[in-house]
């Protein structure tokens, strides 16, 4: 490790520039936020606003069903976490443990999916939903995404890397499969997991294309198509209330980032059991 | 505690058969210890045993019952992996106390238990340790209380101690010892260290290719192997073997059948000059090229006409010697034939006049 001052001090702006391009756009939107309309327009641009106007976020809030939109978020959001986790794990232990014949086609299966785009398949997914009924319900937002191909994938090679010694000592411990899965691969793979949840969770509450196309009505709608319609305000965009909107939109991600972070970077550096 | 017996067990992997219509009866409460080199088949016997692997064709009896369907977890066995295998995200008490929950041992009673057995082993001021926070010794201590805790009929050990250090190993051998004379259950135990199985085991079977050379006390496959493999498997330095033809003109007169001779390093006799002529003892000038003081032994690499071979010697030693004669008595040779096992039929007292005649 290089420590002599100079390349400190370059270390440093380098990471400061790096810092100040991911975080610019995120600062300007809390920034603008806060603003009044006024300060929206005016140039040379405002860095802060002049004081803290907290009614921006009442207005978004009041500007439609929000309340609404808010619950259908966190509801498909936390169904498909749920749903998936429920699909991925026994997937990836079977994947990763037994040797059973088409194994491996199987498997690969489940990887070309990855490599296809929601745009591609949206159209079949349409058909088959609207001759069920089920355009328009919360359902059609959940059910494409019950399980995940990449979330499988993930835990898989986690799943792999425990030792085949640990299953053995707890299947001579008298534990079943299931509980095998719960209390020895589970927490072995819980930094993964949380780590994919949170991917899973953040894609599907951003998610903006796949709500847009499969439900009509305000009742079924998320807070990413709310958010947009804060756009299609007479007389121009009012930028602070949109920005307000998208900051309704991010909070209870942050908070979840939040809490997650710890064991996020513990995925990443995660290097198995000794 | 329960005996176990193995009829006629054998083990398929594909087209490789690793282990051989194995008959064996371990004795019930017995130290058993499978030796043999790797991929002798000893750990697949023992973990077809454990039920983690399934035989190909055989019974296997544990007690008096037929354990062929029964699954690991209800064979009634605790198994000590090499690696320990301790679940990383349990506490030493969440290690030891799993196998309990899961055989619906009351809580209370579960209690009573983890902490007689970690006073035994001495965790009980690590319980809510997790594993990565001990020590060699202590993760070994946790496997041990792990498999104890269940009272199992059968302890089986794969290799237990080959992780630890020289100090500890030989430490934690001692404890094995005592553990099973104070449990006194059943102990199988797989090793590829002769001295493991020679100062641990009461019965030893020595397995090669995926068949038993040889089953008994350490002392009797010591003293009476019944072929080369044994022989030379078992003591260090290696018994001595060379082939008939090179000593012939010592020791005319065997049987045809005899091929090669041995010879324990620490049966033959040093001098630096043959004495008397006294009878009974094969005598063989050697040229010393290594020599190795230990303190209360040295060990010599000499080579003669029968080849190299390590002699064990317990007197003071030759210190500037060039050349040594080494003498081994007629009654410590063995004799094996062709097919590399023991040739019993040559009796030392008939050698003893065929020799004196034939000299």
């Amino acid at each position: 490790m290089n420590t002599t001052i100079p390349y400190k001090l370059l270390n440093g702006i380098g990471i400061l520039i790096v810092v100040s391009i991911f975080a610019f756009p995120f600062v300007w939107m809390i920034s603008t936020s806060f603003k009044s309309l006024g300060e929206t327009m005016i140039f040379p641009p405002a860095w802060l606003p002049e004081s803290l106007h907290w009614e921006n976020f009442t207005a978004a809030w009041n500007s439609g069903p929000f309340l609404t939109y808010f619950k259908n978020s966190i509801f498909v959001s936390i169904s498909i976490l749920i749903l998936q986790f429920l699909t991925i794990i026994p997937a990836a232990y079977a994947f990763a443990r037994y040797q059973f014949k088409g194994n491996k086609f199987f498997f690969a299966l489940t990887m070309i999916t990855l490599m296809i785009p929601a745009q591609l398949i949206f159209l079949p997914v349409y058909l088959q939903f609207s001759a069920w009924g089920l355009l328009d319900t919360l359902w059609a937002l959940i059910l494409p995404f019950a399980s995940s191909a990449f979330g499988i994938f993930l835990l898989r090679q986690s799943f792999k890397q425990v030792p085949e010694e640990l299953l053995e000592a707890a299947r001579l411990d008298g534990a079943s499969e299931w509980k095998i899965i719960l209390k020895i691969m589970i927490p072995i793979a819980k930094p993964v997991l949380i780590t994919f949840g949170l991917f899973s969770f953040i894609t599907h509450w951003n998610d903006y294309f796949w709500p847009l196309v499969m439900t009509t009505s305000d009742v079924t709608r998320t807070l990413p198509l709310g958010i947009a319609k804060l756009r299609e305000v007479e007389g121009g965009v009012a930028w602070h209330i949109l920005m307000a909107g998208n900051m309704i939109l991010v909070i209870p991600i942050l908070i979840v980032f939040f809490f997650a972070q710890r064991q996020i970077i513990r995925a990443f550096v995660y290097t198995g059991i000794k | 505690m329960a005996e176990i017996i193995l009829k006629n067990i054998s083990k398929k992997f594909k087209e490789e058969e690793v282990v051989k219509n194995l008959n064996v009866t371990i004795r019930d409460g017995s130290f058993t210890v499978l030796v043999g080199p790797s991929g002798c088949g000893k750990s697949t016997t023992l973990r077809m045993i454990a039920g983690l692997e399934q035989q190909s064709s055989g019974d296997i009896w544990i007690g008096d019952e037929c354990v062929n369907d029964l699954p690991p977890g209800k064979r009634n066995i605790a198994m000590v992996f090499q690696n320990y295998a301790l679940y990383p995200t349990m506490t030493v008490r969440g290690n030891i106390e799993f196998g309990l929950k899961n055989k619906k041992v009351p809580k209370k009673e579960r209690e009573i238990l983890i902490r007689e057995i970690s006073e035994i082993v001495g965790l009980t001021d690590y319980l809510d340790k997790k594993p990565n926070k001990l020590s060699g010794g202590q993760r070994q201590r946790v496997a041990l209380a792990r498999a104890m805790v269940k009272k199992p009929k059968v302890f089986i050990l794969d290799e237990p101690l080959s992780n630890l250090d020289a100090k500890l190993r030989s430490q934690m051998r001692s404890e094995l010892i005592q553990l099973h004379k104070k449990l006194g259950t059943t102990f199988v135990y797989v090793t590829h260290d002769q001295v493991e199985a020679m100062s641990m085991g009461d019965e030893i079977a020595i397995l090669n290719k995926g068949t038993i050379q040889q089953m008994g006390s350490p002392m009797n496959v010591y003293h009476e192997p019944n072929n080369i493999f044994t022989a030379e498997f078992i003591g260090t330095p290696a018994m001595n073997i060379f082939e008939y033809n090179k000593v012939k003109d010592h020791l005319s007169n065997l049987s045809r059948k005899v091929k090669f001779v041995g010879f324990r390093p620490e049966h033959a006799l040093l001098a630096l000059t043959e004495k008397e002529k006294d009878a009974g003892y094969l005598k063989l000038a050697s040229e010393i090229i290594t020599m190795e003081t230990l303190g209360a032994e040295t060990i010599y690499t000499v080579k003669n006409e029968a080849g190299v071979m390590h002699i064990k010697s317990f007197i003071p030693p030759f210190e500037n010697a060039k050349e040594l004669l080494v003498s081994i008595p007629y009654e410590k040779l063995y004799f094996f034939d062709q097919e590399g096992k023991r040739y019993r039929s040559v009796s030392t007292r008939q050698m003893d006049t065929a020799l004196a005649g034939g000299a």
